[in-house]
């Protein structure tokens, strides 16, 4: 099935982005490979969300090309999962996990007709392959940070996507919800082959499962292979601090401020 | 005890419910409270609750307007909530934005309600009618209009549910799968304007809280099934509205006392015996905190966890623990 597409999940060909005149990011040109786990890095205001933004269709680019999947970037592409940055923000206390992502599945539908069959499984697989079904009946108010996490990309993941994009995923997660998180992150990728792409400030917690880096530096989007981007001196650049790579005792790479 | 005189049982309550006035009052209370109960939900959902009661005061000057200029109350009314249904729903995206907005639209259109009033001296009663409602001069046009206004917000609800729901609680998610997130807000809007302006002639503008958010906001404590809010929350509405009026027969006294108050200890109650389901459960997942003793911690979280930071904070730790594989 991979022969046939593109082996390519993300082109960016020269592309700039600006906002009310000011370039935000420019002279992107890069490819991620299908199959990547690839960490959007930058410091605050560096326009990581802009970028998932580009691709989500929802933000045109200011100049160069950009193909998503194969194809230009469009609003309501359904072979995108996507995470927004403090996911719970708008959803109050009225609304269950499930009924999150059955929205996420039948959301844009118009008129009263049901779910159907194909509905309701995809709605349970999705929440199945992130380990949210036994919580998925409860409301959203009553659940903790990382469950409610689990929801969000139960949610981003009932449509089948092959690219997913997640913003912020670990932001006010504790270690443990961290580290579970990324293990269903990892999970998914073998599982389900899904691209998937991570805007985040700490590259520690994906280390063991990222393959590539999307890199925002001196207003400009690079990409590299994760081998590449742990390096002393371009995360020291591109953090404007000190930063070391170590090795842990078990020989897992490892970045720290100086 | 003279203060009381004319609070009594009135021995021909039943009578008094057969009297046209009461049973255009009955008819005009159950489609308002139908209408407020489905749109309920997506008030409370939303979080428009601060919205639906600006709106109600942004009624009043057309209400006062109307009165002056000598056109029906309800086109004044519609007219006002509307535009102002328009003007918030375009106006500042963030909720705080809204909230400034609002609140300042309010009272620039209060004040003017009250010169309308002063203008219109002549009627001296409208102004306690939009204020406290009167459900109890209900005209049979009022009916056909209230019917016509519940008609179009029932089958525009009905297109529009499932969509509207996912833009309120998801906008951006919503709104990258390509559903129309800001027409559905301003859809919406105009949808709550029209339930406002029905409701401002039932129960009036400072009551209209306890008819449009608060059937719902129990209904919520009750239940977080969507379908089943509207049902539980419209029946609330009924129960208040009919009750009020029967109510209000027996003891001669405004129906909108009656209703808000029946609607307000449904609620209270309501929030008393839920009170226990709402309170966050501890969380089995949860990693203990420091305070905790090392026994508490020990009998989850087995693998060992590095901990770093990128940046040059106080999170600077580094703690390489031994594998257990």
């Amino acid at each position: 099935m991979t022969d046939v597409e593109p082996r390519v999940a993300v082109q960016l060909d020269g592309a700039s982005v600006s906002r009310r005149g000011r370039t935000i990011w420019s002279e992107g040109t890069f490819a991620v490979p299908r199959g990547s786990v690839v960490i959007v890095i930058g410091p605050n205001g560096s326009g990581k969300t802009t970028l998932l933004q580009v691709l989500l269709g929802l933000l045109p680019v200011a100049t160069g090309n950009v193909e998503v999947l194969g194809n230009p970037p469009r609003r309501g592409n359904q072979r995108i999962g996507y995470v927004p940055q403090n996911y719970t923000a708008t959803i109050g206390n009225a609304v269950r996990g499930r009924d999150l992502v059955s929205l996420g599945r039948a959301g844009g539908r118009w008129g009263l007709g049901g779910l159907g069959a194909d509905d309701h499984r995809a709605v349970d697989d999705a929440l199945a392959d992130v380990g949210a079904t036994d919580f998925s009946g409860q409301r959203m108010s009553q659940l903790s940070g990382g469950q409610q996490q689990r929801i969000a990309i139960a949610q981003a993941l009932v449509d089948d996507p092959e690219l997913l994009l997640l913003d912020e995923p670990l932001a006010n997660l504790d270690i443990r919800n961290q580290r579970d998180i990324v293990d269903v992150l990892a999970r998914l990728r073998s599982e389900r082959h899904v691209t998937i792409m991570v805007v985040a400030h700490d590259l520690n917690p994906l280390l063991s499962i990222l393959t590539g880096a999307v890199y925002l530096l001196d207003g400009h989007a690079h990409f590299d292979t994760i081998g590449d981007v742990v390096d002393e001196a371009l995360l020291t650049h591109l953090y404007g601090t000190t930063i070391r790579v170590v090795r842990t005792a078990q020989g897992d790479l490892f970045t720290r401020s100086a | 005890m003279t203060l009381f005189a004319s609070v009594g049982y009135q021995g021909n309550w039943l009578e008094v419910l057969q009297a046209e006035f009461m049973r255009n009052a009955i008819i005009g209370g159950v489609i308002v409270a139908l209408a407020a109960g489905v749109l309920g939900y997506f008030v409370v959902v939303r979080q428009h609750a601060f919205a639906a009661h600006a709106l109600a005061h942004i009624g009043f000057p057309g209400a006062t307007g109307a009165v002056l200029i000598g056109i029906p109350v309800t086109a004044g009314l519609a007219v006002f909530t509307v535009a102002g249904a328009l003007a918030i729903g375009f106006l500042g995206k963030k909720l705080a934005d809204r909230e400034i907005a609002t609140g300042t639209i309010l009272a620039f259109a209060t004040g003017l309600g009250i010169l309308f009033n002063s203008l219109a001296t002549k009627n001296a009663n409208a102004v306690t009618n939009v204020l406290f409602g009167n459900l109890l001069a209900i005209s049979p046009d009022q009916l056909v209009t209230f019917a016509a206004f519940t008609a179009v917000l029932l089958v525009v609800l009905a297109t529009i549910a499932r969509p509207l729901t996912f833009a309120s609680v998801n906008p951006h998610v919503a709104e990258a799968k390509g559903v129309p997130v800001r027409a559905l807000g301003v859809a919406f809007m105009v949808l709550l304007a029209l339930v406002i302006t029905m409701a401002v002639q039932v129960v009036g503008t400072l009551l209209l809280f306890g008819l449009v958010v608060t059937p719902s906001a129990t209904a919520l404590a009750i239940t977080a099934r969507p379908a089943l809010v509207a049902i539980i929350g419209t029946g609330i509405g009924l129960a208040s509205v009919i009750g009020g009026l029967v109510l209000s027969a027996m003891f001669n006294l405004p129906p909108s006392f009656f209703i808000v108050t029946i609607a307000f200890v449904t609620w209270g109650v309501t929030l008393l015996v839920t009170r226990d389901r709402h309170a966050t459960p501890p969380d089995p997942n949860r990693t203990p905190g420091p305070s905790e003793t090392s026994e508490s911690a020990a009998p989850h979280n087995h693998r060992p966890v590095e901990v770093a930071a990128t940046s040059g904070t106080a999170r600077d730790l580094v703690r390489p623990c031994p594998h257990d594989q």
